[in-house]
């Protein structure tokens, strides 16, 4: 028979979707905004193995000559980019749900045993549980990276007025590399994200926009139970 | 999305359905409801950042936009301090060829023996003409710093000049009572809260405000690596501050006055942030 398992809060289901558009939003003006000097690649010396960007990337954006709407989307976005992150980290420490998100002894062990099983190369499922090890360094790392984005724009953004902060981080012109990698980053998540959403499939998916998971339990020995409406218990891992 | 659970009535299983079948009716309810609100948030967001992007234009940008950014601009203000320096550089790691990038305001001719910088006093009266000559004459200063273009592209030069505090020191022109700035930390009340420097043809202009305009590394410059400045970097004299952007630095300056709102400024009336560094 089946269950019906609260998985994910409502708060932390619209931190992730108001997150979504408007990280693609400071992505997509940034682009415009990397334009307008457009001079990373991924190389050494005279090799360069990709360059951002070829022309036939802008060709097909027509993500050139927006430099200041670039700057005017990002010196606004931010702020509703730092804010959702602020109330989520937030959430997530009063609520308890950093108890499934923050990385513990097992989740590099895990996360191995993860990454070798979704890549065919180990038989044996990780155990099941709200995050595993892998997902648990992800979305950790991922706000991280965040706040590496908050504190390389603000030294780019006002580099003589938080000099200790650009200084710290190598100087301008290397805060500006961060940032840089940073956004490549997410990109990065974003597609192995996306790919395993979709090898999760549809229950996993629909979770974290109405909040619930339906799983298959045995049926009760004795007598004819009702629906079992249950919440989830902390791992037993944890 | 949704999170409230509809409570398990008291006989939960009807007759002629399952247990599988009543939760199965549920999670659809659910799942209906959670998808239109989520629908239902993304077409708010749209339609949101639509309306924003349609309000009426604010020198080259949505007026909600150029709200955010003055906002913006007043925050930093509040944390501004002059005591805060841009990283100098050892003169060895300064170009030898300085970029240029436009050349706005230096398309008309230019006789350099007859120019003279005009400074309209704050407190009124008709403009004070000075040579270069007087320029060289205010304590020299040397900086290698970088010159950061809004761009994205940053080069280390190095720069000569008098001071623009000094300059107001010694010639007291931005209060309305004649009162020279003595010490940095302790500013005249009447003192201009904005300058304006403009191209002797008038077509570039550049706004500072005057925190920005008496930070110690803001300067008159008259040289680059030792050198007169070229027509192209801006002969004879030519503003430079490592705290804005390169668009601020105004080549050939014409005349400075002061003002108590925010002055024209070139790229600002093109959507561009007023501030555009610190």
């Amino acid at each position: 028979m089946k269950k019906l398992v609260e998985k994910h809060p409502l708060a932390i289901r619209w931190f992730h979707w108001v997150n979504f558009p408007v990280l693609a939003l400071m992505i997509w003006s940034g682009l415009w905004i990397y334009w307008a000097n457009d001079i990373y690649r991924l190389g050494w010396g005279d090799t360069t193995l990709y360059k951002f960007f070829p022309q036939s990337f802008y060709d097909a954006t027509h993500l050139d000559h927006k430099l200041a709407q670039g700057m005017a989307w990002h010196f606004l976005l931010m702020w509703v980019f730092f804010l959702n992150g602020l109330l989520y980290v937030l959430y997530t420490l009063f609520s308890g749900e950093w108890r499934y998100l923050l990385p513990n002894r097992h989740s590099v062990r895990e996360a191995i045993e993860v990454t070798l099983h979704d890549l065919g190369l180990r038989k044996t499922a990780p155990l099941v549980q709200k995050y595993n090890g892998a997902q648990r360094i992800a979305y950790t790392a991922v706000i991280v990276m965040g706040l590496g984005s908050l504190l390389t724009g603000l030294s780019i953004y006002k580099p003589t007025q938080f000099g200790w902060l650009t200084q710290g981080l190598g100087g301008y012109e290397a805060a500006r590399v961060e940032h840089f990698v940073l956004t490549v980053g997410y990109v990065l998540f974003f597609i192995v994200h996306v790919a395993q959403v979709g090898r999760a499939g549809w229950n996993n998916f629909r979770s974290m926009v109405a909040g619930f998971e339906m799983e298959e339990v045995p049926a009760p020995a004795v007598g004819a139970g009702g629906p079992v409406l249950t919440q989830r218990q902390p791992d037993a891992s944890v | 999305m949704t999170q409230e659970v509809t409570p398990l009535p008291e006989n939960p299983i009807p007759s002629s359905s399952s247990p599988d079948a009543a939760l199965d009716r549920e999670a659809t309810r659910r799942t209906r409801r959670s998808f239109i609100g989520l629908g239902l948030a993304g077409l708010g967001g749209v339609l949101g950042w639509r309306y924003l992007l349609g309000r009426p234009d604010a020198d080259g940008t949505p007026a909600p936009f150029r709200r955010v950014m003055d906002a913006n601009s007043r925050l930093t203000a509040a944390y501004f301090r002059e005591t805060r320096l841009a990283p100098e550089f050892a003169k060895s790691l300064a170009v030898r060829e300085v970029r240029t990038n436009g050349d706005a305001g230096l398309q008309s001719p230019l006789d350099l023996a007859t120019w003279r910088l005009a400074v309209q006093p704050y407190g009124g009266g008709n403009a004070h003409e000075f040579t270069l000559a007087a320029i060289k004459a205010l304590p020299r200063i040397e900086m290698t710093t970088q010159l950061k273009c809004i761009e994205g592209w940053s080069i280390i030069v190095n720069w000569a000049g008098a001071r623009f505090v000094d300059f107001l020191a010694q010639y007291p022109l931005a209060t309305r009572s004649g009162q020279p700035i003595k010490d940095i930390s302790n500013l005249p009340a009447d003192l201009a809260p904005y300058v304006s420097l403009v191209t002797p043809d008038e077509e570039y202009y550049v706004g500072l405000d005057m925190h920005s305009a008496i930070h110690p590394q803001t300067l008159l410059c008259y040289e680059i690596n030792g050198q007169p400045l070229s027509l192209e970097h801006g002969a004879p004299l030519r503003l430079v501050t490592p705290l804005k952007y390169g668009i601020k630095h105004l080549k050939r300056i014409g005349t400075i006055s002061f003002a108590d709102t925010r002055p024209a400024d070139y790229w600002a009336e093109q959507g561009y942030d007023w501030d555009s560094g610190h």
